[in-house]
This record gives C-alpha cells, structure tokens and sequence, in this order.
C-alpha cells in the first residue's frame, strides 16, 4: 500500500470535502472540511486500503494574522501499512469549533482537552472539555499568537514600600 | 572533631569579659549544641520538581552519597522535614501547593532554591513559570546551575550549613 | 497573573461524576488525593483516586503542575537557540529529544547529514536510554521497596554522563546535536570510555536481572499487575516499552528507520501479557539490544567531517573568520538572525526511552517557527493509566505509574 493509493481512494470516496492535497518533504497532508472530518477519520481507521488506526499526534496552529485562523492537524499513522498521514482542517476566528474524533480515536482525549486549554478551540461532541495544564481559574489561552510570552511583566523596583505591598511575604 | 574545639571557644569568650560567665556560657554552649544538633541530622523534604530532581537523586545515591552530611533521610511528609530543596522549576500551577507544603513544615526549617529555574526562573521567562521561588517562599541559599551539580548541591548544603551554625538558637525564622 | 496564596486547585464531585462511578455519588466508595507531591508519582503528577475499599475503580489524573510553556516559548527563539530547550522537556533523555527536534529542522531544510554524525548520534541516543532506563529501573525498585538497585543503577548511570560531560561539557543538558550534525567531534579518548561501559555493562544488567527477576516478592508486585491489551493500548495510543509490553512489534527504529539506524541489527524485545512485569523484561532487554547497537556502531565508526558543509544551517569554520570577510559577515548573520526555512510543516518521530518522541514544526518562512509542537510520549502513555490501574490495589497504583516510566516535564511540557 502507498500512500498515493490512500489519497486516491480518499479522493473517489469524498471528492469535494477534500479541499487540497499537500506534498512537502515526503509528507502528505491532506486538507478536509470540517462537516466531513469524523466521517473522513473513521473511513480512514476502517476501509482496508487505510487503517489508520493509531493517532500519534494532535495539535493546533495559530495563523494569526493570517485567515482562516486556526487549523488543526492529525496526525496519523498505519501500524499495518506502515504509512503516515497528516489531515489538516482550518477554522475561522470566529467559529473555532470542531468535532471531536474521542469516538474514533481515544487517545484524542487529551490531545483535544490540550487544545482547548492552549488555544481556545472547542472540540463538539468531546466527553470531558476542561483544562489539562494550566489551572481551572486561567482566563486566556496563552499558545494564541495574539497572547504575549510574558503574563506577568518583570519588576526591576527599589521601591521597597511598594514591594511591601505588593509582597508582604518577603518582610517575613 | 568540632565537640573538642568549640568549648573552647567559649572559654575565649569568657577572657574577653563579655557579659554574665554563667550566662554566655550557657547559652553559647546551648547555641552550639543546637546547631550541632540542626545541621547534623537535616531531613529534607522528599519533593522533586523538574531536571533537578534527577541530580538531587544522583547526590543522594552511591556516588555522591549525601549522607556523609547525615541528610540520606529524604521524608515524604513535610511535618518531619526541616528542609525543603526546590529542585526544579515552579509552575504556576504548582506554586499554592509549594506555598501549602512549606507552611505544613515545622519550625526551624530552611530552604535551598536548587538551580537556576528556581532560583530566578531560568531560561523560562514566560507565562507558565514563577520567576524564582523567592515570590512565594523565603529562601536561605541559592544554588546555580542548569541543572546544578551535585557537588553543587552538596556546596549549597554545606553553605546552609554555615549560616545554621552562625545563626544561633532563634535564628529560625 | 498572580499566585494568590494557599490556592490549590480542588474538585468537587460535580465536576468530576462523568468520570467516577455512580457509586461515588451515592457515597459508597470514597475519592482519594494523590500527589502532587507525593513520593511515588515521579514528580508532581496529581491523582484523583476513587476506591472501594481497597481496589481502584476510577482514577482521574490531574496534571499540568509542571507546565512550563516550552511550545510557546520556541515561537519566540530561532531554530537554532531552541536545541536547549528541548533538552528540558524530558530531562532523562535530552539526547532523544534534540535528536528528534535537529532532524525534523533538518528535513524541514533538507539537509543531508554526514555519516559520522549519524553514527555518534546513534550511540549517544542509545547511551542516553540505557541511563534513562537506569533511572526508571531504580526509581521502579525502589517504588515497590527494593533499596539496593536505585543505588546500583545510579553508579552505572554516573559513567554515562561522564561520556556525556566528556562529548559536550554538560552531564544532563547536552544540547550536543546541531542541526546538520554535532556541535563538535567527540573528545580523544570518547571510543575508550565507550568501549570501557561497553565491557562493563552487560555483567551488570545481569547483575539487576538476578536481583529481581526470580525474587518472589517482585514477582508478586508485578505479575498480572496493570494489564492492558495490545488493542486498548493501540487505540489510546501508547508507544514504546509499554506498547511493546503488550505485545506489539512497533519501534519508530524499525518502523521507519531514522539516523541510520537501518545500518545496525537489533531486535525489538516483545512482552506477552501487558503488564508490569512484561513492561520491566522489555526495558531490561532493550538495554542489551542499545549495547548491541552502540557496539556495531563503534566498530564501523567512519571517518569524516562532523557537520554538514551546508552554509546555510551551520556557521563558517573559526579558521576562515581570520581571512573572509564574507566568512565574518556570514557568521555574524548566522548567529543573531539564524535561518529561515522554506514554508512548511514537517513531522518527526524518534524512539525515545518512553516511546515515539514527534516534533511538529511549522514555518512561516521567517527565522523562527510559527508553532513547534512536541508529541509526548509520557503524555499520551499516562492517559492509558486509568484502564491499566481499574481493579487493582491501591498499593499497585504505584507499580503501574512506575512501569509506565512517566517524565512530568514531557507530560506538562
């Protein structure tokens, strides 16, 4: 099996849906819309030609300023076939929701619940949307590219009453 | 050995007529056994962060042996340690439960900032990391290093040590 | 935002009834906190435990008290002054991970790499997971109260990262790979050292194997402890040692063989029954297999230059800056600016110690990426925990959590 077969077999199958097929560096990226995404994974995990059936990798990418803003990757990899394959789909600022793939893939829990909690995207469906890294309370999703690096600005201050107030633990 | 020396010392003292015989006697004598008594069985808390934590582990083990200083002991429990090695950096997840662990431990009880993520942040100035630990404890030595080495640890250890036994009795804080 | 004393995060019962049972909301069975700081979670791993009596039946794992913010951060450093970074991200294998990230730059640029520098990067990869599994081994035993192999093992690791001070002046960080090859050639004296452990070695994996494998109280803690099945472990995507636990023949080496590594013969040890016991064997004979592997590849060691010749991923030599102004102004360039990459994203896996280590890295074309991505082993290898650990004891949790082999800072990044 090649990975040309599984792209042709994709492209018989959904024709439309599959907006573009990227080939960078040996790597297949196939680019899908969002309606037909969780149907696209689960042709890929079961049709013979494909089984995929190992998600490695999940993640999201900020275009900012670019649009459509959000895009998120799968990336996956067939055991039998020894093939990988990333599938793309792009999100609007306005409408960064997707629908999950838990049901296909259940290591795309944590994956999506990460996403969520570092760029704001919502995955539909998912079984259990909190935050995983930072704490229930953040306000913000700090991966945006609109998000700066520093939350907190450095303070160089001699300014030992304001320091007092701002830190009464260190007079201790 | 220091038990023979440091009475000594005490006597000096009583020759340059400083306050009361029986008094500074007493209390140097006190002070110094204290002392002896802190640094000499330091329990530290079992508590490891980041990439420290893998070097204060090769301190502890055979080729370092960190119970040459009688500090093998690491307790799990903050209420029976003295000493707390932020070995690592601090997210600011983390940060409370640090804050909650130092408050559980009893007094006299110190802390040593292991490396440089916990000592000013590191190469992580960013959104996630608390810059030093010092925003949230107070803290007695600092020890350099990306991660440090043991022999580091160890030097930061015996540094602390130095400051226990200059500190006198109430000297913790 | 600012750290407000005493405030560590709590769970309700609310927030969390679609993850435990129904029991627990009718009261029958109690939840129990673990961690963050407790001695047996190998860093700051929070558990939210929920027992009737004394066997599991649901654990939520709480994490993120070690995120650090290292994805973000890369965005805003060029490619070349990420390396160190990444070494912090699993900091019992620095070498996997600058391996994985070097090379996935490497084919984002389409660099060939010479063949020396494949080689030494291979031993050092494979010194690297013998003292990382060292370190899993001891922390393991020690775990489930075997003292004398954490200090056993931690001898052995010492002479590993004397190679490793030795090659690039660091004993854990070694940012020692570049992109295009290494930073230096090793050391004189490097092949001796290696071919010293290499004599040493395998007399002492022995040595923990007849510590504990026949030991009956070991085999008690491990035996038919944490099992997961070769399809469960699929579908919830766990790699490594405790995939191959399971049974499963997939090693990123074989797979798709990467820095040479088809140049070498080895075998991918399997386990049968997926549990901690399998998950120990397999990790103990891997370590043979990377003292096989580090052996042929110190025997056919070639000769050649270190690091690619391609100017536009490495500097001028030191040599040339004396004579070339072009040379000085390269340099210069080279290093306050760094390179620009074509557009693109590229996707790189490397067998770590804990399993396929991927580097996602997105580019806009400018001297620093848009979005690097680090697909963590750890991280997807704990979320198996919850099936591993159902019906066990409470006292095997802590053997399971120990053979997954967790690293919190590449579980958090």
């Amino acid at each position: 099996m090649s990975i040309q077969e599984v792209v042709e077999a994709v492209r018989t199958r959904f024709g439309e849906a599959l907006q573009e097929v990227i080939e960078f560096r040996g790597e297949t990226t196939l680019v899908v819309r969002r309606e037909s995404l969780v149907d696209l994974c689960r042709f890929l995990r079961d049709d013979p030609a494909c089984r995929f059936n190992f998600l490695s990798d999940l993640c999201a990418v900020d275009y900012w300023p670019e649009r459509p803003r959000f895009a998120v990757n799968y990336h996956l990899y067939s055991l039998p076939h020894n093939l990988r394959l990333r599938v793309k789909v792009f999100l609007e600022e306005e409408d960064p929701v997707v629908p999950t793939v838990t049901g296909i893939w259940p290591t795309a829990n944590w994956h999506e619940r990460e996403v969520y909690d570092l760029f704001g995207i919502r995955f539909e469906g998912h079984p259990d949307l909190r935050r995983i890294l930072l704490p229930e309370d953040w306000e913000g999703h700090p991966l945006r590219r609109d998000h700066p690096l520093v939350v907190e600005p450095v303070q160089f201050s001699f300014n030992w009453r304001e320091i007092d107030s701002r830190k009464p633990y260190v007079r201790e | 050995m220091g038990a023979v020396k440091e009475p000594v010392a005490v006597v000096a003292g009583q020759k340059t007529g400083e306050m009361g015989v029986a008094l500074t006697t007493l209390e140097e004598a006190l002070e110094w056994v204290a002392a002896w008594g802190r640094t000499r069985a330091m329990w530290p808390l079992l508590f490891g962060l980041a990439c420290c934590a893998i070097e204060m582990m090769a301190t502890q083990a055979s080729h370092y042996d960190l119970s040459r200083f009688g500090m093998e002991i690491m307790r799990a429990s903050p209420r029976q340690a003295d000493l707390m090695i932020v070995a690592g950096r601090v997210s600011r997840k983390m940060a409370p439960v640090v804050r909650r662990l130092y408050d559980q431990m009893t007094e006299p009880k110190w802390v040593i900032a292991m490396g440089d993520c916990a000592s000013t942040g590191g190469v992580f100035n960013n959104y996630a990391i608390v810059q030093g630990v010092d925003e949230i404890i107070p803290v007695d030595v600092y020890v350099s290093g990306c991660p440090p080495r043991p022999e580091g640890l160890i030097e930061g250890i015996l540094l602390l040590h130095e400051k226990i036994r200059r500190g006198g009795i109430r000297s913790s804080r | 935002m600012a750290i407000r004393e005493g405030e560590v995060q709590e769970f309700t019962l609310e927030q969390l009834k679609h993850l435990v049972s129904e029991r627990a909301l009718r009261g029958e069975t109690i939840l129990l906190n673990m961690g963050p700081q407790h001695p047996s979670t190998h860093g700051v791993l929070r558990l939210l435990v929920e027992l009737d009596g004394e066997t599991i039946v649901s654990v939520v794992p709480d994490i993120g008290y070690l995120h650090t913010g290292i994805e973000k951060h890369c965005e805003s450093k060029t490619y070349t002054k990420i390396i160190p970074l990444t070494d912090r991200i699993d900091y019992l294998s620095p070498m996997s991970n600058n391996l994985a990230y070097v090379m996935a730059v490497e084919k984002l640029m389409g660099v060939e790499v010479p063949l020396r520098a494949q080689y030494i990067r291979v031993i050092l990869t494979e010194l690297q997971r013998i003292a990382s599994h060292l370190v899993w081994l001891g922390t393991h035993a020690l775990d489930i109260a075997a003292m004398s192999v954490f200090l056993y093992c931690f001898r052995e690791r010492e002479m590993i990262l004397d190679i490793f001070e030795m090659v690039s002046g660091q004993r854990m960080m070694v940012s020692y790979f570049r992109v295009g090859g290494l930073w230096r050639d090793v050391p004189e004296g490097f092949e001796d050292a290696v071919r010293a452990f290499l004599k040493l070695m395998p007399s002492r994996i022995n040595e923990y194997e007849r510590l504990l494998k026949r030991n009956p109280l070991w085999l008690q803690r491990t035996k038919g402890v944490g099992v997961i099945s070769p399809e469960d472990a699929i579908a919830w995507g766990v790699t490594g040692p405790s995939l191959r636990g399971s049974g499963v023949n997939y090693d990123v080496r074989k797979a798709q063989p990467y820095s040479s590594y088809d140049h070498f013969e080895f075998d991918v040890p399997l386990g049968e029954n997926g549990d901690v016991y399998d998950r120990f064997m397999v990790r103990i004979e891997e370590m043979r297999q990377s003292l096989r592997i580090i052996d042929q590849a110190l025997r056919r060691l070639p000769k050649g230059p270190y690091i690619t010749p391609d100017r536009k991923v490495t500097p001028p030599p030191k040599e040339e800056l004396a004579w070339s102004m072009e040379a000085l102004i390269h340099h210069f360039k080279f290093w306050t600016e760094g390179f620009s990459p074509p557009p693109g994203e590229v996707y790189h896996a490397v067998e770590s110690p804990r399993g396929e280590f991927g580097v996602y890295i997105n580019s806009d074309g400018s001297p620093k990426p848009r979005r690097v991505h680090f697909r963590a082993p750890s991280f997807v290898n704990l979320q198996a925990l919850p099936i591993m650990a159902k019906g066990c004891l409470v006292a095997d949790l802590v053997a399971i959590i120990g053979s997954i082999d967790i690293v919190l800072g590449e579980v958090d990044r």
